[in-house]
C-alpha cells in the first residue's frame, strides 16, 4: 500500500449549520421499477461483524429497489492493501468506502476513480452540507460522498464516579483539570489514556491542537507546509504534556498508561469495578461499551464535548468512510446516489453505531438520546476538521509503529519531557515520511 | 507454515535414516543417458515452480533492495548503508542477535533437559505429548494468549496474579494506600508519610485531613468524623475531608465526612519519635500525657503501604525477554522430541559401562550421553537460530504497540517499511538471507554428511 503521492484534501471546512433548502422529491427514486435488474455491482468497505450486518441491510434495500445483485466485500484493515491489489489485477470493486482521505486522493490522482456524475452528483449536493461536499472534492471535482462519520471530539465518563466527585461535565480545558483534580480526590483517577495503542494519542493532540491553533494552522500542518516545530505545536503539546504529567491524573501513571490498550481501557472505565473515570475517544466508544454490557450508554456512561481551550469555538475532529466510485456506469453512480440519500443513511441509523452527515437526515432516526446527541454536535461544529493523523502519510500517522503514534508515546511515558524536543522529533520524522511520499 | 516445513526435514535429517537413493554413496557411476532426459522432464514442474516462487522473488528483492522508496530509482547501495544508521534498525540487529544466541541454548538445554528426565519416569509419553502440545498452537494464537498471561494488571494477567499474591502474602498492603493531603495544603510528605506542617501545641486542636480514597475503601467501621474539641495533652482528628458528592469546605470536618479508623499517629520533638499512637472509629486521636509545645505530628508510611503492582512484563525493559520466554514454551516441546529420539538412539552398552565403572549419573550424562547426542543438539539448535533469525509474528501480536520499537526484530522492520519504502525493506529482506544462508548451509552439509 502506498500514499506517497497525496493530492490536496484541503479542507475548508466552516460547517454552516444551515441546513440546505428542505428536501424535495428523491432523484433516484423518480426511474421507476426496477432499472437495474440482474446487473452486478461489487462494493468493498472495511467493516466487519454487526457493521457489516448494518451496510449489508443498506445493500439489500438498494437491491430491492433497482433488482441490482450487490455484493459486499470486507477488507477490513487492509481494506487498501486489497483495493491496491485488485487495481493491479485490473478489476477493482465498483464501489468502495475508504475511511483514509490521502488514499482516495492518490486513486483519484492516478486516475483510476470516476468523478460523480449525474443523480450521484445531484443527490450529494441535495443532500449534504458545502463542509461535507468540499470534504469529498479533489482539485476541484466531486470524487465521493461520506457515508459514515465519526465524533472524535467528545470524552466519555462514567456518571458513578462523577456523582461521588459532585461535578458536572467541564466545558473549559481549565474547568477540565479542576474537574480532574476534584475527581482525584474523591479517590477515583480521573483519566484513561490507552497509550498502548498510538492512534488516541494522535487524537488527543489534534483536538488540543485544533483549539489552539485554530483551523487555518491545522490544515497546514495536515499538509506539512507548517514545520512541526513552529510554536504553535510546542503550545498544543506543553498543554497535553501538563494535562498528562498532573500527579495522580492518569490510570496507571505513565507508564502504566503505556500497556494500556483500547479496549481495556473501556473495561477500566465502564466495567466491573471502574479504575478511572473519564474517557477520551470518538463515538465508538458507545459502541464498545454496549459490548462489555456493564452500564447503559446515556445512563452509567454519557459524554461531554471536548472542552474549549481559550474561547475556541466548538470544533470537531472527524473521520469518515467516503464512498468513491471505480467506473461510472449508471447502476454504480445509482448507488452513490442512494447512500448519498437520507434514506439510506435512515436506514443505517436505525440500528445504531453509526453517525450521518446528510443533513436531510431526520435525527428522530437514530435510535437513542446519546446518538442524536453526538450526531448533533457534529452538525453544530463551527469548526470541522478530518483527522490530521489520517490525512498523514501512513508512516507518520497511519500504521503501527507510525512516527507520530511512537513518538506521542513516548512524551506520555514521560510527560515532563521538553515539549520543543518532542516537537523536534516530530518534525525530523514529518520530513523523512513527507519526503518519500512526494 | 514455515514451521510444519522445518521440522518435517529436522525429522529427516535427525529420524531414522533416510532411504538412500540408487546413486548415493556411489560417486564414480554417473550418467545413465537414457534415464537423464526423463529425469529432466519430471523435475520440470518442480523446477519451474521452484524458478517462479523462489529465485525470482529473490533476485527481484535483490533487484528492489538497490532502488529508492518506490522502487523507481536506482540509488545504489544507499539502502544498505541506511540500515546500518537508522538506530531502529540498529535496535532491530541487536534484538535479533540477541534472540539467536539466546532463544536456541534456552529452548534445546531446556529440551535436554526434559529429555533426559522423562527417560526416567514412566508414562512418559503423556509428558511429551503435553509438552509438545504448544507446537500445535499458531504463533499468532500464542501471542494473543501470552499478551493476556503478561498483561499489566493483576486482575487480567495471570502471572503478575501470581507474583501479586505472594508479594502481598508477605507484605500485605496498607488499607490507606492512595489516601493523600489535598495538595499544597497542612500536610507535606515525610519520609514516605505525611506530616503536618505546624508545630502542635497541647490543648490545641489537630486537624488531619486526608483525601483520595474511593468510598468503597473506607473501612466499615468508620464513623463520621468527629469535630475536634480540645483537651488535655495533644489530640486530634485524622478523617477523609471528602464526602460523596463534594462540597463541604476544604479542611474543616464537614458532616458526612468520615474518620479513618486505625491509623498510626507519632508525635516527634526534634526529630525523635516521643509518642504513637493509633485513631479511633472516629478518626481521634490523643497523646493525653504530652505537654507544651513543638510536637510534629506525623502520619507514618506504614499506614500507606502501596500494594505491590506487579511487573510490568511487556515494558521496555523486560519486552524482548518475556517474548522469548513465550517463544521458549511454543518450542521447548519440540527440541524435547527429537532430543529423546536422539537419546533413544544412544548404545545402552555405553552407559552401562560407565556406570560399571563407577561414574556419578553426573559424570554420565556429562562425558557420554551429550556426546553421544551431539549431532541432534546441533541440529536442533542450528534449526532454532534459522527459525528465530526470522521471527516476525511472536513479536508482532505480543509487543503492545508502545513497546514494539522496543522489541522490533529485522523482519518486524521489513514489514513495516514495505508499506512505505520498498528499496529499504527488499534491503532488509536481503539482509535476512545473508543471516539465514550460514546456519542453512551447516544444516545442508550435514545432512549430506549423513547421507554419504
Amino acid at each position: 500500500m502506498s500514499h506517497r503521492s497525496r493530492g490536496a484534501v484541503t479542507a475548508t471546512l466552516l460547517l454552516t449549520s444551515a441546513a440546505l433548502g428542505g428536501c424535495g422529491a428523491q432523484a433516484w427514486s423518480d426511474l421507476g421499477p426496477k432499472p437495474y435488474a440482474g446487473q452486478r455491482i461489487e462494493v468493498a468497505a472495511t467493516w466487519t461483524g454487526t457493521e457489516q450486518a448494518n451496510f449489508q441491510a443498506v445493500l439489500d434495500a438498494f437491491a430491492a429497489k433497482t433488482g441490482a445483485k450487490v455484493g459486499l466485500t470486507s477488507g477490513g484493515d487492509d481494506l487498501a492493501v486489497l483495493i491496491n491489489s485488485r487495481l493491479a489485477g485490473g478489476a477493482p470493486p465498483d464501489v468502495a468506502l475508504i475511511p483514509w482521505p490521502g488514499v482516495v486522493a492518490e486513486y483519484a490522482a492516478k486516475g483510476v476513480l470516476s468523478k460523480l456524475s449525474g443523480e450521484a452528483v445531484a443527490s450529494v449536493r441535495q443532500h449534504y452540507s458545502p463542509a461535507w461536499q468540499q470534504l469529498g472534492t479533489v482539485n476541484g471535482s466531486l470524487y465521493g460522498v461520506y457515508f459514515k462519520v465519526a465524533n472524535k471530539s467528545v470524552i466519555w465518563y462514567n456518571t458513578e464516579a462523577f456523582d461521588v466527585a459532585g461535578v458536572q461535565p467541564p466545558k473549559t480545558m481549565d474547568e477540565l483539570v479542576n474537574t480532574s483534580k476534584v475527581i482525584a480526590d474523591s479517590g477515583t483517577t480521573p483519566m484513561a489514556v490507552p497509550g498502548a495503542d498510538g492512534w488516541p494519542l494522535t487524537d488527543w493532540f489534534e483536538n488540543i491542537y485544533l483549539r489552539t491553533a485554530g483551523p487555518a494552522k491545522y490544515d497546514l500542518l495536515a499538509e506539512h507546509k507548517l514545520s512541526w516545530t513552529d510554536p504553535s505545536v510546542v503550545q498544543a503539546l506543553k498543554l497535553l504534556g501538563a494535562y498528562w504529567s498532573t500527579p495522580d491524573t492518569v490510570e496507571g501513571g505513565p507508564g502504566g498508561a503505556l500497556q494500556l490498550s483500547f479496549t481495556q481501557s473501556v473495561a477500566d472505565v465502564f466495567g466491573d469495578r471502574p479504575k478511572a473515570a473519564m474517557l477520551f475517544e470518538g463515538d465508538f466508544v458507545a459502541t464498545e461499551i454496549t459490548k462489555l454490557g456493564k452500564v447503559e450508554v446515556g445512563d452509567g456512561a454519557k459524554f461531554f464535548d471536548w472542552p474549549a481551550i481559550n474561547g475556541s469555538k466548538p470544533s470537531v475532529v472527524t473521520a469518515g468512510d467516503q464512498a468513491v466510485a471505480f467506473n461510472d456506469r449508471p447502476v454504480t453512480m445509482a448507488l452513490i446516489a442512494y447512500l448519498a440519500s437520507p434514506e439510506a443513511a435512515a436506514l443505517m441509523a436505525g440500528k445504531g453505531g453509526f453517525l450521518s452527515a446528510n443533513s436531510d437526515l431526520d435525527p428522530a432516526n437514530y435510535p437513542d438520546a446519546t446518538t442524536r446527541r453526538l450526531a448533533q454536535s457534529l452538525v453544530n461544529a463551527e469548526v470541522l476538521r478530518f483527522d490530521l493523523s489520517d490525512m498523514a502519510p501512513q508512516s507518520f500517522g497511519g500504521q503501527s509503529g507510525a512516527d507520530m503514534w511512537r513518538i506521542l508515546q513516548e512524551f506520555l511515558g514521560n510527560p515532563g519531557a521538553d515539549p520543543a524536543a518532542i516537537a523536534r522529533k516530530l518534525e525530523a520524522a514529518a520530513v523523512k515520511d513527507y519526503g518519500s511520499r512526494r | 507454515m514455515t514451521r510444519g516445513v522445518l521440522a518435517s526435514r529436522v525429522h529427516d535429517t535427525v529420524g531414522v535414516r533416510p532411504r538412500h537413493g540408487t546413486r548415493h554413496g556411489r560417486p564414480g557411476d554417473r550418467g545413465r543417458p537414457p534415464w537423464s532426459r526423463a529425469a529432466w522432464l519430471f523435475l520440470a514442474p518442480a523446477l519451474a515452480i521452484i524458478v517462479a516462487l523462489l529465485v525470482y522473488p529473490i533476485c527481484y528483492t535483490a533487484w528492489l533492495s538497490l532502488h529508492d522508496t518506490r522502487g523507481t530509482e536506482f540509488v545504489g547501495l544507499a539502502n544498505y548503508t541506511e540500515i546500518f544508521k537508522a538506530p531502529q534498525i540498529r535496535r532491530a540487529l541487536v534484538n535479533n542477535a540477541v534472540w539467536a544466541v539466546v532463544a536456541p541454548s534456552l529452548v534445546t538445554a531446556l529440551g535436554l533437559i526434559l529429555a533426559v528426565l522423562l527417560e526416567r519416569v514412566r508414562r512418559a509419553t503423556a509428558f511429551k505429548i503435553l509438552l509438545f502440545m504448544p507446537m500445535a498452537i499458531s504463533f499468532l494464537a500464542a501471542g494473543v494468549t501470552f499478551r493476556l498471561v503478561y498483561d499489566e494488571s493483576p486482575d487480567r494477567g495471570v502471572l503478575n496474579a501470581i507474583v501479586v499474591s505472594a508479594h502481598d502474602a508477605f507484605s500485605p498492603p496498607s488499607k490507606y494506600h492512595g489516601a493523600r493531603p489535598r495538595d499544597g495544603q497542612t500536610l507535606v510528605a515525610a519520609g514516605g508519610g505525611y506530616q503536618l506542617r505546624a508545630p502542635a501545641t497541647a490543648g490545641q486542636p489537630v486537624l488531619v485531613p486526608l483525601v483520595g480514597l474511593a468510598p468503597d475503601r473506607i473501612p466499615e467501621d468508620a464513623t463520621p468524623a468527629a469535630s475536634a474539641g480540645a483537651g488535655t495533652g495533644i489530640s486530634g482528628v485524622v478523617w477523609l475531608d471528602f464526602a460523596r458528592g463534594g462540597g463541604g469546605t476544604a479542611g474543616a470536618v464537614d458532616t458526612g465526612e468520615r474518620g479513618l479508623p486505625d491509623m498510626t499517629v507519632q508525635a516527634l520533638r526534634d526529630g525523635r519519635v516521643m509518642a504513637t499512637t493509633r485513631t479511633g472509629p472516629d478518626g481521634r486521636f490523643a497523646f493525653t500525657y504530652l505537654t507544651g509545645g513543638g510536637y510534629t505530628i506525623r502520619l507514618p508510611a506504614g499506614n500507606f503501604t502501596e500494594p505491590f503492582r506487579g511487573i510490568t512484563w511487556l515494558g521496555p525493559g523486560l519486552v524482548t525477554p518475556s517474548i522469548i520466554g513465550a517463544y521458549i514454551w511454543i518450542w521447548a516441546g519440540f527440541a524435547m522430541i527429537l532430543i529423546s529420539a536422539g537419546l533413544a538412539a544412544i548404545p545402552r552398552e555405553a552407559l552401562e559401562a560407565a556406570r560399571v565403572d563407577g561414574a556419578t549419573e553426573w559424570q554420565v550424562f556429562r562425558r557420554v550421553t551429550i556426546p553421544l547426542v551431539r549431532p541432534v543438539l546441533v541440529v536442533v539448535m542450528v534449526t532454532l537460530i534459522i527459525n528465530v533469525l526470522k521471527i516476525f509474528d511472536l513479536v508482532f501480536v505480543l509487543a503492545p504497540e508502545s513497546t514494539q520499537g522496543n522489541a522490533t526484530v529485522v523482519a518486524l522492520e521489513m514489514w513495516r517499511d514495505s508499506f512505505n519504502n520498498v528499496g529499504l525493506s527488499s534491503a532488509l529482506g536481503v539482509l535476512l538471507l545473508l543471516f539465514v544462508l550460514p546456519p542453512m548451509l551447516i544444516n545442508i552439509r550435514r545432512l549430506r554428511r549423513e547421507h554419504l
